[in-house]
């Protein structure tokens, strides 16, 4: 078979690299001159990169039409040497998957980059916020990219530390700081475990390289990890004399740092919270960057996962908990922009249990997970471009102080609507053919019910999403703003309008195509799986029609009926407040105040003596000079005569 | 003492006991002077027993060679450049602190 090539393949490291020089360039140089030549420099920059990703995927899938794709990395650069044999390198790895989330990454974020340059021209600090998006950008694409899971930590960080400057951007507001320590907090907690793997795969990856190695590949490399030699020799370790595998134990640490990245159940606590940040942020974190790493690395390691079932199944289960769960609680929330962030959290469930569901053997889901995320890029990110048109109009993120904006934002209103119905899987937008793939690996991959979740998760999507549609577009005004709502400037349009096609056409991709693993699957509808799925979202928006279309009011009785149960759900189960007694109660006051005190009173007890110490000998010896020549002199003859003593003693 | 020295001359040993004599008025004035000007002549009288020290040992135990001698004038040179110094820097003191007692120049006590 040929090796695909091409112009822009030769040099993939441009896609990464533009944001980059782009991120310094602007950073340093134009954003002091101008905040709006900042806008569009660093607009046109990500424009160029995804320009090159889309020509990039042309030239390697015409490369490859019906062949095994095949890995290429054109570009590395030795980084790390930390022995003859161990070392590290930084790459660009090209590949349908790589290639896929490029598209994806480079896409989104080139639109939510055009519709910042409306959405934040009235703020002073714009220049700040591109330099950061340029950042964020690059970050997650040097994520992508990674042919090794060594760059894809150190990428990993680096999405994380850009996040938390984007989401706490508004800085001098008190919460918008605290969502940013708590994602940065939170996610760092979980690459805890995500390190944890990765030492313990390189420990033993480094022990087999030697025997199983070959020349061209590093004991980090994914394609080294993921070979089947090396699978196997994992899987049969075991850790001292307990059941769990190395490869298993290894594989849920990792998980556990992709949890923390993608928001699962329970990690998932600061991603809603992340709506402190503009709203284009938003958008970038929960459509293309950040929140999709998590899935990425779980796909990118997929055949290690899928060599140890147990690792698998977590991932499938977490997934799909989480699909539930955030489901329930979006059903429940005011703020229109933590609807969606709860949507978020369910969509990613879908994309984390598809991929738990699939096998080596029966590779579905592996495809409809990455369909999902591709789909799901493009009406994620465009329901909060949406969402941010609103919040634009109105000045308020509260759904029930909205209502009625149909006829005063058509745009806007046409375009959310294409995202709803999108999400809520309706034929034929995007949403409905990612999710029928799912729900159909999920059903012949023998999880029925996973496959029960994530048919009843349909109907709730269904549900939530026309919620905050009816209580947003229909029915009366019921805010406090009077000045006229104006429809957003035509720079905000065009990033709306090429989304909503996009969320549109997106699912005619033939994905099965592109992403697979083994044979190419040809994707069909499955009728067993898309006519319920489809009868669950028609209900859905039923219900929504019957409980929010009247400006809510059968809901409020509806509520008032389910009482604390209600109550529950709305304080979305108590778990931030489970994490703050954990935190507080437990962790602050049995560990962490034992440590201040061993902090205080020993280590800085020992410095302060040893500064004691020094500072009493100084105040005796002060008094030894007098400043008067003469004594000196005594000193020094005195010290003379007793080396002369000394001299002559020993001389004797 | 005096019948000795009469016959003899004096030795190697008289001219060093001399030499300690001056060293030690030397260090003494050093220590004791509160006039900078005494103590400038007290170096004086330290420095000449060492000269003369030098040229004892030339002249008792190596008679043909000059080097002592000539050590000697060196000394000489440097304690009269020494000298120039030394006043130099007692006039501007004096300028400065209308004394030149050196019990009164203390400040670099700690």
């Amino acid at each position: 078979m040929t090796e695909p090539a091409g112009i822009v393949l030769k040099n993939a490291w441009l896609i990464p690299a533009i944001p980059l020089a782009s991120f310094v360039l602007v950073g340093l140089v134009v954003r002091p001159l101008s905040r709006r030549l900042a806008g569009i420099v660093a607009t046109a920059a990500i424009f160029v990169s995804a320009a090159m990703a889309w020509i990039l995927a042309w030239e390697y899938f015409s490369a490859t039409p019906h062949g095994e794709p095949t890995a290429v990395i054109p570009w590395t650069f030795e980084w790390l040497r930390y022995q003859t044999g161990l070392t590290v390198k930084l790459g660009v790895l090209v590949d349908p998957l790589s290639i896929l989330l490029m598209v994806v990454v480079t896409t989104v974020s080139a639109l939510v980059h055009l519709y910042s340059i409306g959405y934040m021209h009235d703020d002073e600090g714009s220049g700040r916020f591109f330099t950061w998006m340029n950042l964020f950008t690059f970050s997650m694409l040097g994520l992508v990219v990674a042919p090794n899971i060594v760059q894809m930590y150190v990428f990993w960080e680096l999405v994380g530390v850009s996040s938390f400057l984007l989401i706490g951007y508004y800085y001098q507001k008190p919460s918008a700081v605290a969502a940013s320590n708590k994602a940065f907090i939170v996610t760092r907690f979980a690459d805890l475990g995500f390190m944890i793997g990765i030492l313990i795969l390189g420990f033993y990856g480094f022990r087999l390289f030697s025997e199983l190695g070959d020349a061209g590949l590093q004991p980090f490399d994914f394609a080294f990890l993921t070979s089947p030699a090396v699978l196997e020799r994992l899987a049969t370790m075991h850790l001292g004399t307990c059941d769990i595998s190395i490869l298993t134990l290894s594989m849920v640490l990792v998980f556990m740092g992709a949890a923390g990245k993608s928001a699962m159940f329970p990690l998932h606590i600061w991603l809603p919270d992340a709506m402190e940040g503009p709203t284009p942020v938003s958008a970038l974190i929960h459509a293309a960057t950040m929140v999709v790493a998590g899935v990425y690395l779980v796909a990118r390691l997929f055949a290690a996962f899928a060599a140890s079932g147990t690792a698998l199944m977590v991932v499938a289960y977490v997934g799909a908990f989480t699909c539930l769960f955030a489901a329930i609680i979006g059903l429940t929330q005011d703020d229109i922009k933590r609807v969606l962030a709860f949507s978020t959290l369910s969509q990613l469930g879908y994309m984390m249990f598809a991929l738990g569901v699939a096998t080596v053997g029966h590779p579905l889901g592996y495809t409809a997970s990455m369909f999902h995320l591709f789909t799901h890029a493009f009406f994620k990110s465009l329901l909060f471009l949406a969402a941010g048109a609103v919040i634009h109009a109105v000045h308020t993120n509260n759904i029930w102080e909205m209502g009625g904006l149909v006829r005063k934002l058509p745009i806007t209103h046409a375009t959310f609507l294409v995202a709803t119905l999108a999400i809520a899987g309706i034929w034929p937008l995007a949403g409905f053919f990612s999710k029928d793939e799912i729900l159909g690996a999920a059903l012949d991959g023998g999880h029925p019910v996973i496959f029960a979740v994530g048919l009843l998760v349909a109907g709730l999507t269904a549900l939530y999403m026309f919620r905050i549609y009816f209580l947003t577009f229909w029915g009366k005004f019921r805010g406090m703003v009077t000045d006229p709502v104006h429809e957003v400037p035509a720079l905000m349009r065009v990033p709306l309008v090429i989304l909503a096609v996009a969320s549109i056409v997106a699912g005619f991709v033939p994905m099965g195509r592109f992403v697979r693993i083994g044979e190419e699957h040809h994707a069909g509808i499955n009728l067993a799986v898309a006519i319920p799925a489809s009868i669950l979202a028609l209900i859905g928006i039923g219900l929504a029609w019957i409980l929010y279309s009247a400006d809510g009011r059968r809901a409020a009785q509806c509520t008032v009926r389910m009482g604390a149960f209600y109550t529950v759900i709305k304080q979305k189960f108590y778990i931030d407040e489970a994490y703050l007694f954990v935190t507080r109660r437990i962790l602050f006051r049995f560990v962490a105040r034992p440590i201040a005190w061993f902090d205080r009173h020993v280590v800085d007890g020992g410095v302060n003596l040893s500064g004691w110490i020094a500072r009493t000998t100084g105040s005796v010896l002060r008094h030894l000079q007098t400043g008067q020549v003469q004594v000196y002199g005594v000193w020094f003859v005195g010290g003379a005569l007793l080396v002369l003593l000394i001299l002559w003693a020993g001389w004797r | 003492m005096i019948q000795y020295l009469a016959e003899h001359g004096p030795g190697l040993i008289h001219w060093l006991i001399l030499s300690n004599v001056l060293f030690a008025i030397g260090i003494y004035g050093l220590l004791s002077r509160r006039n900078a000007i005494g103590i400038l002549m007290s170096v004086e009288l330290m420095l000449n027993s060492a000269a003369m020290n030098a040229v004892v040992f030339n002249r008792f135990l190596t008679p043909r060679a000059v080097d002592g001698e000539i050590l000697a004038l060196f000394v000489i040179a440097v304690a009269a450049a020494e000298a120039v110094v030394a006043l130099a820097i007692f006039v501007a003191l004096f300028r400065n602190r209308s004394s030149i007692d050196v019990n009164r120049m203390d400040s670099l006590k700690g």
